[in-house]
């Protein structure tokens, strides 16, 4: 009852959102609000690092992580674990991506199929994918295959229960209108199937991506401990044996950065597609 | 203006061979793997030109029949011909017009969800292109060519699939309760339109309704089927009959609806409009 004479301190409610108040914070536009705030939050790392004399072996500031990042990129040795990182990750998607629409086909056209793929989703997706890790090593030593291994078994059940819902759940409607205009075979699966299903189809190759991207960082970084070569995971370990500590946090930020670009990409390939054509709101 | 004796109205002469040929038909479908009998025995025929009517109470079958003669379901017995031929399997010449509003391709703008099955079926792109511009101009649809479908309103939905489906021109064109969704306004407008678009096209419509008004109105000849598992009622011409305002318009709705009563006794017969 009192509750309309709280001050709105919090992000505005749907009410306040449908008529913003002049002049306030929620009237600006979101690119400079969330600016101001990065610059805040940086100012009071800064000023914490800067006054508070805690040891520069524990934390590094924006600063010197700056001079880090700048230093890893002109010597090359972030930018190169970067790409050895990237480069299993896409191993891992491309093998996974397949590995789903082999299942997937074979769970639309048979029973058989289906039954087989609820069942190793069921099972294996909720397994934390870096729970595999140990056999991998076991199998595979401490190798690239192990660690593509470990994504592709990452990737692959996210996608694969996405896109299999997605085929489920195409409206009747719109395929008899496929059949009903002539289409047969492979060209329904592509014309109407597909596009129809994108919605699912995207937010399982978002989801898998998600999935592959924090299970690489953690397998690299217990290989990282193990000895094993070069990518970013490795980069952090091995900045942390020799007390680097502005490349430890230069690794960290070089991961967020990445993971928010791929996010960025789904985004935009949302906007053209899905939400443009109205089959997923904002 | 149209005088029950005068054939102005009327289709082509009978003395051609029927169109589309339905004797004693039993359509179902199927459910937890056993057949749902929902027309048990029908037979009519549609000649070239015609609008015939599917009238009857909700669950009599008659959508299930249309989706039959489009070939998206087995006849259970009886037989279905369309210009002779018994072999259904779904084609742009049985072209349906459905009532979901759904039915458009979401991902291409109008005018592509004309073109795109024009192309598929053959056509040119130039061909598609300009066919797709006369039936969206016939459905008043020119301004809205170039939108995505989830920015029209359902009476424009309903347009874009009913030009989609004439710009296929085929040879008969499905229509299963095109307008059961939309508001009594847009409805009537709608109504209005395609009685317009319809005879101008020379189509050859089966069209699915359970409004009585609807039948008697766009109709030539009204199929009028009972309570599933069901058969025909009565085959009523109503092919002079295009003013509601007319008596014999009002006597013939008197008429189907006593029918529609006199079947079902229950409370669905309430529901006729």
């Amino acid at each position: 009852m009192q509750q309309t004479a709280t001050p709105a301190t919090g992000p505005p409610d749907g009410a306040a959102r449908a008529r913003p108040r002049r002049g306030g914070w929620a009237a600006l536009p979101v690119a400079p609000r969330r600016a101001a705030l990065l610059l805040l939050i940086l100012g009071v790392w800064q000023g914490y690092v800067s006054l508070s004399g805690v040891s520069p072996l524990l934390v590094s500031g924006p600063a010197d992580v700056a001079a880090a990042i700048y230093a890893g990129i002109a010597d090359g040795r972030l930018l190169a674990a970067t790409a050895i990182t990237l480069q299993v990750l896409l191993s891992g998607m491309v093998i996974g991506m397949a590995l789903a629409a082999v299942l997937t086909t074979l769970a639309s056209w048979s029973r058989l199929g289906d039954d087989l793929l609820v069942l190793l989703t069921s099972m294996l997706n909720p397994l934390p994918a870096i729970a595999i890790l140990p056999l991998a090593i076991l199998w595979f030593g401490l190798s690239t295959t192990a660690l593509v291994f470990v994504i592709t078994n990452a990737v692959v059940w996210p996608i694969a229960i996405n896109v299999s819902t997605g085929f489920r759940t195409v409206n009747p409607t719109i395929m008899a209108v496929g059949r009903n205009i002539g289409l047969r075979g492979w060209r329904i699966v592509r014309d109407v199937l597909i596009p129809a299903a994108l919605p699912q189809i995207i937010a399982g190759l978002k989801t898998g991506w998600a999935f592959g991207w924090r299970t690489i960082i953690a397998a690299e970084l217990v290989f990282g401990a193990a000895g094993g070569q070069g990518g970013l995971g490795f980069f952090i370990n091995d900045a942390r044996y020799f007390l680097r500590t502005p490349e430890v946090f230069a690794g960290l930020v070089t991961i967020a950065l990445i993971g928010i670009a791929l996010d960025l990409v789904f985004t935009w390939i949302e906007r053209r597609t899905v939400i443009r054509w109205g089959m997923k709101s904002t | 203006m149209e005088l029950r004796t005068s054939p102005a109205d009327t289709p082509a002469p009978r003395t051609s061979a029927p169109l589309l040929d339905v004797e004693h038909a039993r359509v179902g479908y199927e459910l937890d793997g056993r057949l749902q009998v929902a027309v048990e025995d029908v037979s009519f025929a549609i000649h070239p030109g015609e609008h015939v009517m599917l009238l009857g109470p909700s669950g009599c079958g008659k959508s299930t029949l249309l989706k039959t003669i489009a070939g998206f379901i087995e006849p259970a017995g009886g037989s279905i011909r369309l210009n002779g031929r018994t072999d259904l399997s779904p084609g742009p010449d049985r072209a349906v017009v459905f009532q979901e509003f759904d039915q458009l391709f979401p991902w291409f703008p109008v005018e592509r969800n004309l073109t795109y099955p024009l192309r598929v079926n053959g056509r040119s792109k130039a061909d598609a292109a300009r066919i797709a511009a006369e039936y969206l101009d016939l459905m008043g649809l020119s301004h809205a060519a170039d939108r995505y479908p989830h920015q029209l309103s359902g009476g424009m939905k309903q347009r874009v699939a009913i030009a989609r489906a004439m710009a296929l021109e085929p040879v008969l064109l499905l229509m299963d309760e095109p307008f059961g969704a939309l508001d009594a306004q847009t409805r009537s407008r709608l109504q209005r339109e395609l009685h317009e678009v319809a005879r101008s096209a020379e189509a050859t419509i089966l069209f699915v309704t359970h409004s009585i008004q609807e039948a008697v109105y766009i109709g030539h000849r009204v199929v009028v089927l009972g309570t599933p598992p069901s058969t025909v009622v009565e085959i009523l011409d109503v092919a002079h009959l295009s003013d509601p305002a007319a008596p014999e318009f009002t006597d013939a709705m008197r008429h189907l609806r006593s029918l529609l009563s006199a079947d079902d006794s229950t409370a669905e017969s309430a529901t006729f409009e």
